[in-house]
């Protein structure tokens, strides 16, 4: 094992607490440090690409120490967050000129960073707790940073609704705990495995489901979101909607149900009745909006619902003893919409942030031929769009095209029409968006919009350019082999987790 | 028994933060809530008539002193659960409580339906 692990926890935290010391006079170095610590995270994330192993923080062994956990998975989650974190700090550091306490945001975004990072890496459930509170409270006190009324608004609902989703999951671990005598998912999971799945631990699965399903804001626990993704600073938004729901909501929730309890019928089902909820209802909620922001995250609700769907099915499908290769396809579609869906969702989300800057109105009926004065904004945004919808040569079109292979395959066929049904309304509220923000008639007020530059520019630009090439992610056999490939082999691999965690030791 | 009388004051604090309309009092069910899982995760370590657990030299003369204190000591792992459980606790109490001070500061009022955008 080359790379410490605990330096993808270390490094954003300890920029954070040095951060807040630079204060109001010398933010620019703060912006620097900030940057420079994004970018290092991303430099390392690659370089674990197609790594696995463990790490015993203080070389306590398991079960008495805490371990960190790093595979196929969690590389793949580590590497989006890192893209997408470095892309959004980079795209804040212009962006948050128009707010005062600038230092403080950064230290609050890497905090948030700190957290997830550790979700992703850790192999214990109370130490995922802990890391997921992290980024939880940043994550509340960033969505409150406007200090207006809305702002505060928002917050406190987020944060009623968060702490709700935290509670149950330590509940959920207590449950865990008392009924396995362990807290190391590898040994949970062997302990689960000789014993069964009893009355306690089925109803921590259940308080695990409800939990996660909060964070990932699934359609029955959805309500924070569209209140908090819209009233959060643009880059925040990003961040949110872009990777915090799915690493402390989507990859908690496989890595629990998969790697710790095992799949079952009846939860692969309650997945995909969940994810299918979440896309049509997210989807129909979405068309009506006319707040960009607002529109953007009832559409966040209805992509994340194709990633649970994607999961549930290979859940279902591996439960059932079907051809595992079926059920592999149906993961990598689910998990390659994860990746892709952080990438474009950040993307629009950081478009709109722009069009917010330039026009200072979230109302889509208040805007219009913005194309001429924003062609960059309008270049990317129509990228990120079309990836979105799914037209063939962007990125979102490969994720579409595996889930709808894998449900045909297993002969759900209402689920593929489904699948497609809701593309087509994520074609339509994407052309609305198209229709209303960059054509049409430009306002006499907003002839003086101003189009945005240097590192605004550059992230949205860099991101636009992965929409284009994460196609060749599925396409390219070698890619494929070495990012989601090993993602998909840990989760169809189950309850083997517990002997890869042994065997590394 | 008590597992039970546990549950009962979870879903107390679950009912206060859902169906109260005073910001405060939902932050009040909330830590309810908070307080219910802290108190059943120290019920899991506990043991009738049990001993600290904390070992010192006259259990580690005879492996038959040692066996005994292993099975009369209570489990110290909720306990240290517990300690960060409340550790997290109090930060976003904090949080919740300043952010429902800020929104008085607004509105005059703690009451979410007089709140516009919290209704529902």
């Amino acid at each position: 094992m080359s790379i410490p692990l605990p330096v993808f926890i270390a490094i954003p935290l300890a920029t954070a607490f040095l951060l807040p010391m630079f204060g109001k006079r010398r933010k620019d170095a703060a912006t620097v440090i900030a940057n420079a610590a994004t970018i290092v995270l991303l430099l390392l994330a690659i370089t674990c690409v197609g790594k696995a192993g463990v790490y015993e923080i203080g070389k306590w062994p398991i079960p008495l120490g805490i371990n960190l956990v790093l595979d196929g998975l969690s590389s793949l989650l580590l590497l989006v967050i890192s893209i997408v974190a470095a892309a959004v700090m980079l795209f804040s550091a212009g962006y948050m000129e128009q707010y005062t306490a600038k230092a403080k945001y950064l230290s609050l975004f890497l905090l948030m960073v700190a957290g997830m990072n550790g979700v992703v890496l850790s192999g214990d459930l109370f130490n995922l707790f802990v890391f997921l509170e992290i980024a939880s409270l940043a994550s509340y006190a960033l969505v409150g940073f406007g200090c207006g009324h809305e702002q505060f608004e928002a917050a406190f609902k987020y944060m009623v609704l968060g702490s709700i989703a935290s509670i149950s999951i330590l509940f959920g671990i207590g449950l865990v705990y008392g009924n396995t005598g362990a807290l190391n998912m590898a040994y949970v999971s062997k302990a689960i495995q000789s014993s069964g799945i009893n009355a306690g631990l089925g109803f921590a699965l259940a308080l695990f489901i409800a939990g996660f399903g909060l964070k990932a804001a699934l359609v029955p626990f959805h309500a924070w979101l569209p209140d908090a993704h819209p009233s959060a600073p643009a880059p925040i938004s990003a961040m949110l909607s872009g990777v915090l729901i799915k690493s402390l909501g989507v990859y908690a929730l496989a890595r629990v149900v998969f790697n710790v309890f095992g799949v079952s019928l009846e939860v692969g089902w309650l997945l995909i009745a969940l994810g299918i909820l979440s896309m049509v209802i997210g989807a129909f909620l979405a068309i009506g909006q006319w707040d960009i922001k607002r529109l953007m995250a009832y559409s966040s609700i209805s992509q994340i619902g194709y990633v649970v769907l994607g999961i549930g099915l290979g859940a279902m499908l591996l439960a059932r003893g079907a051809n595992p290769a079926w059920a592999s396809l149906a993961i990598l579609g689910g998990l390659f919409h994860l990746a892709n869906h952080a990438v474009y969702k950040s993307l629009l989300f950081l478009t709109s942030g722009s069009i917010e800057m330039a026009t200072g109105t979230r109302q889509m009926r208040e805007m219009g031929g913005l194309t001429q004065r924003l062609p960059f904004t309008r270049t990317t945004c129509t990228v990120a769009s079309a990836s979105i919808v799914g037209i063939p040569p962007f990125s979102g079109f490969w994720s579409k095209l595996m889930l709808v292979i894998a449900a045909f395959q297993a002969q759900y066929y209402w689920v593929a029409a489904i699948i497609v049904f809701v593309s087509l309304c994520t074609l339509i509220m994407y052309l609305k968006v198209q229709r209303y923000v960059f054509l049409g008639e430009l306002p006499e007020n907003l002839r003086q919009a101003k189009e945005n530059k240097g590192s605004m520019l550059v992230a949205t630009v860099f991101l636009a350019c992965l929409c284009v090439l994460m196609g060749l992610l599925v396409l390219i056999p070698g890619l494929r082999e070495a990012i989601l490939e090993p993602a998909v082999k840990v989760l169809t691999d189950g309850l083997k987790y517990s002997d890869f965690v042994a065997g590394m030791l | 028994m008590l597992y039970a009388l546990c549950f009962l004051l979870f879903m107390i604090g679950l009912y206060c933060a859902v169906v109260k309309k005073n910001m405060v009092k939902i932050v009040v069910g909330i830590l309810i809530m908070e307080y219910a899982v802290n108190l059943f995760l120290i019920m899991l370590g506990y043991r009738q008539n049990g001993v600290a657990p904390i070992i010192d030299k006259t259990h580690l003369e005879s492996q038959s002193a040692l066996t005994n204190f292993v099975s009369n000591s209570v489990d110290p792992l909720p306990q240290a659960l517990v300690l960060t459980a409340i550790v997290i606790s109090l930060g976003s109490l904090a949080l919740m409580i300043s952010i429902c001070i800020r929104t008085y500061e607004k509105y005059g009022t703690f009451d979410i339906t007089e709140i516009r955008r919290l209704r529902g």
